[in-house]
């Protein structure tokens, strides 16, 4: 077997990114089953899992494919409601519930891809600012819709309104989705376990699109458009492909989202979710899996952890976001940076020096004993 | 009857969009950065306004200056605290401050003035004409959001055509290092700039707030997302595009609510801006960038 030390810089760093994830489930689902988790982190677990999913599959369209995506809860949302309604139509026909969990997050994945390729195909010729504004919209739309969408199913199958319930004519059954109350009375079949599969189905796609010939051609049009055009590589094509990928992976994010409570609101899945989850991309590091793994946990258990301040919990978030983006990013702050980063090394050299100093005169003493 | 009401409405809806539109556009047009926090720039004007009325008893033409002066204040000190320093950023690292900035707009907004809705008195003193034996009404605030926004405008496009801050303003638009060469201030350029879009988002908060009188934290947020895209409609970077975009989101927004569906408006709004972008990807009246290879 290969040593750690001879892989290759990338291999090194994915599986650190497959061993955060592993270890983090294998210390945490010990203490939920033991009933050792405080109730406000149990409860988060699966929605950790679902934005750090979310966060990994948008750092592929702006990270990687360096398209700034502003609709990124539109996918979400429409894998959650696909998912919703699909969990209702297979709850009698399939019975074990990770079973139906699997399937309800393949459909939900499924619709978003779709809607994913609809959006993609005209969205992906506009650049930079435009591209981000018509995303933007496309997650206002689906908001909307899903808000004025009624859906019911009965012994004939799914009936579909724009209008109202009763307009939906169905004989007995029960609503599943009731317009601006959004969808009611799901199952909750959703698990920490599926959570953790989900992000290492997610890890396993991305990483993999990332580091194959696919992923290649995406960074060289990302880092620059015409030279890629120019040596024959299709933009459309591989634009999409990353697009696509994402908007599916985020659909399953958004099913297993859904499966989590008993009744969601498209309201939900708003424009403030879309940055929310480009927060965790940007603060991460673009094109970074792992940065987005850990930003995303940091930053979603962030707020819970200053509950303690109430009120002003928020606006400590807001300075926090303010501060890590100025620090990281303006000039100055990193000239800053750079000048302490050497002035502790010359302490540590100094340190070192001594140290070694002294080594060396006890060493001089035992010689001379 | 309806129709032309429904237009008026539409047309005065659009203004505040347009001038909330013009702010944007000329932020990004000379920053090239994507101000989020000029919705709740809005949000803080008119709430400066209402305090000034209610608490102080200031006549609302005063008010209105008040909430003008204190917003060029927060514009400027905005600029200067948060984006400053990254001028030479990525313009994502750029666009997460201005959301983080919106944040702490919001959040304290809500911890000093609390998150129930105020309700917004009309600054405007006279009362609604009605015509045709009172089958047509033009209420006030739109007749003077109308003139205040084609006001507005005049004086913008002689301000950026004519005035000497106008013409630097251009310039370091159009190339920002060319004209620091030529001995233009560059950043008080841009603090100016904030200046102005930040007045007039004060301006059409107090305006807004006239029209649909709720006042909450969260007010500025979805006008300040529409005025984007419709600054974004009209192409980006260009004050008559905002404009134009503005005043037709209005309409759009109107006549969809009022023929079609309440709910479904925002999605038709949307709608038929992608559609927009797909046949002109740089907007109504944004101006094709050739590409150097």
């Amino acid at each position: 077997m290969k040593k750690f030390r001879d892989l290759s810089k990338y291999a090194r760093t994915n599986l650190k990114t497959y061993g955060l994830v592993i270890i983090a489930f294998a210390i945490l689902f010990p203490l939920q089953s033991a009933g050792m988790l405080s109730n406000s982190l149990n409860g988060q677990l699966i929605p950790i899992c679902v934005y750090i999913v979310l966060a990994i599959s948008l750092n592929l369209t702006v990270g990687i494919s360096g398209e700034l995506s502003l609709g990124h809860a539109g996918f979400m949302s429409v894998g959650a409601f696909s998912g919703v309604i699909a969990a209702a139509s297979l709850q009698d026909s399939v019975g074990s519930e990770p079973l139906r969990l699997v399937f309800v997050i393949i459909i939900g994945g499924i619709f978003a891809g779709i809607a994913g390729l609809l959006i993609g195909i005209p969205v992906l010729r506009l650049r930079g600012d435009y591209l981000a504004i018509v995303t933007l919209a496309f997650g206002e739309i689906i908001k909307n819709i899903i808000n004025c969408l009624y859906v019911g199913i009965d012994g004939s199958g799914l009936h579909f309104s724009v209008t109202d319930t009763a307009s939906l004519g169905m004989s007995g059954g029960r609503i599943i989705l009731n317009g601006p109350q959004g969808a009611v009375g799901i199952t909750k079949i959703a698990s920490f376990t599926a959570g953790f599969v989900l992000i290492l189905f997610t890890l396993f796609v991305v990483i993999n699109l990332i580091y194959s010939r696919s992923g290649r051609a995406i960074t060289a049009i990302r880092d620059n458009r015409i030279a890629a055009e120019s040596v024959g590589i299709s933009i459309t094509k591989y634009k999409l492909t990353a697009f696509i990928t994402s908007a599916a992976l985020a659909g399953m994010a958004g099913a297993l989202y859904a499966m989590n409570f008993s009744t969601i609101a498209a309201k939900k899945f708003d424009f403030n979710t879309s940055i929310l989850i480009l927060v965790f991309v940007v603060l991460g590091g673009m094109g970074n899996i792992m940065g987005s793994i850990i930003a995303t946990t940091v930053l979603y258990i962030l707020p819970e952890m200053l509950r303690e301040i109430g009120d002003y919990r928020m606006l400590i978030y807001a300075i926090v976001l303010i501060l890590v983006m100025l620090l990281t990013n303006s000039s100055r702050a990193k000239q800053m940076a750079v000048s302490l980063e050497t002035k502790i090394k010359n302490i540590f050299r100094k340190l070192k020096n001594i140290l070694r100093k002294n080594k060396n005169g006890s060493g001089e003493v035992t010689d001379n004993g | 009857m309806t129709l032309i009401s429904n237009l008026i409405n539409g047309i005065s809806l659009g203004s505040v969009y347009a001038i909330i539109a013009l702010g944007y556009t000329m932020v990004y047009g000379i920053a090239k950065m994507l101000n989020f926090a000029h919705g709740d720039v809005i949000m803080v004007g008119a709430y400066i306004s209402y305090l000034s009325t209610t608490a102080l008893n200031v006549p609302p033409l005063l008010s209105v200056l008040i909430a003008m002066v204190v917003c060029t204040v927060l514009g400027v000190v905005i600029e200067g605290l948060a984006y400053r320093p990254l001028r030479k950023a990525s313009s994502l690292a750029v666009l997460i401050t201005a959301i983080g900035v919106s944040y702490f707009l919001q959040n304290a907004a809500l911890l000093i003035w609390g998150s129930a809705p105020k309700s917004f008195s009309s600054i405007v003193p006279f009362d609604s004409i009605s015509l045709f034996g009172g089958d047509l009404i033009i209420t006030s605030e739109a007749i003077v959001t109308v003139i205040t926004c084609i006001v507005i405008m005049i004086l913008l496009n002689l301000f950026t055509k004519k005035g000497k801050m106008g013409k630097a303003m251009r310039a370091v638009s159009e190339d920002k290092d060319a004209a620091q060469l030529m001995g233009i201030n560059t950043n008080f350029t841009i603090s100016m700039t904030f200046a102005i879009g930040s007045a007039l988002a004060a301006v059409a908060g107090v305006l807004l707030c006239s029209a649909y009188p709720t006042l909450t934290p969260t007010t500025g947020s979805m006008p300040g997302i529409k005025a984007f895209t419709a600054a974004v409609f009209g192409g980006i970077g260009s004050i008559p595009g905002a404009m134009l975009g503005g005043i037709l989101l209005g309409v759009i927004e109107i006549f969809a609510t009022s023929y079609i569906s309440s709910q479904l408006s925002d999605a038709i709004l949307f709608a038929i801006l992608i559609i927009v972008l797909l046949v002109k990807p740089t907007g109504l009246l944004g101006k094709a960038v050739k590409e150097k290879v």
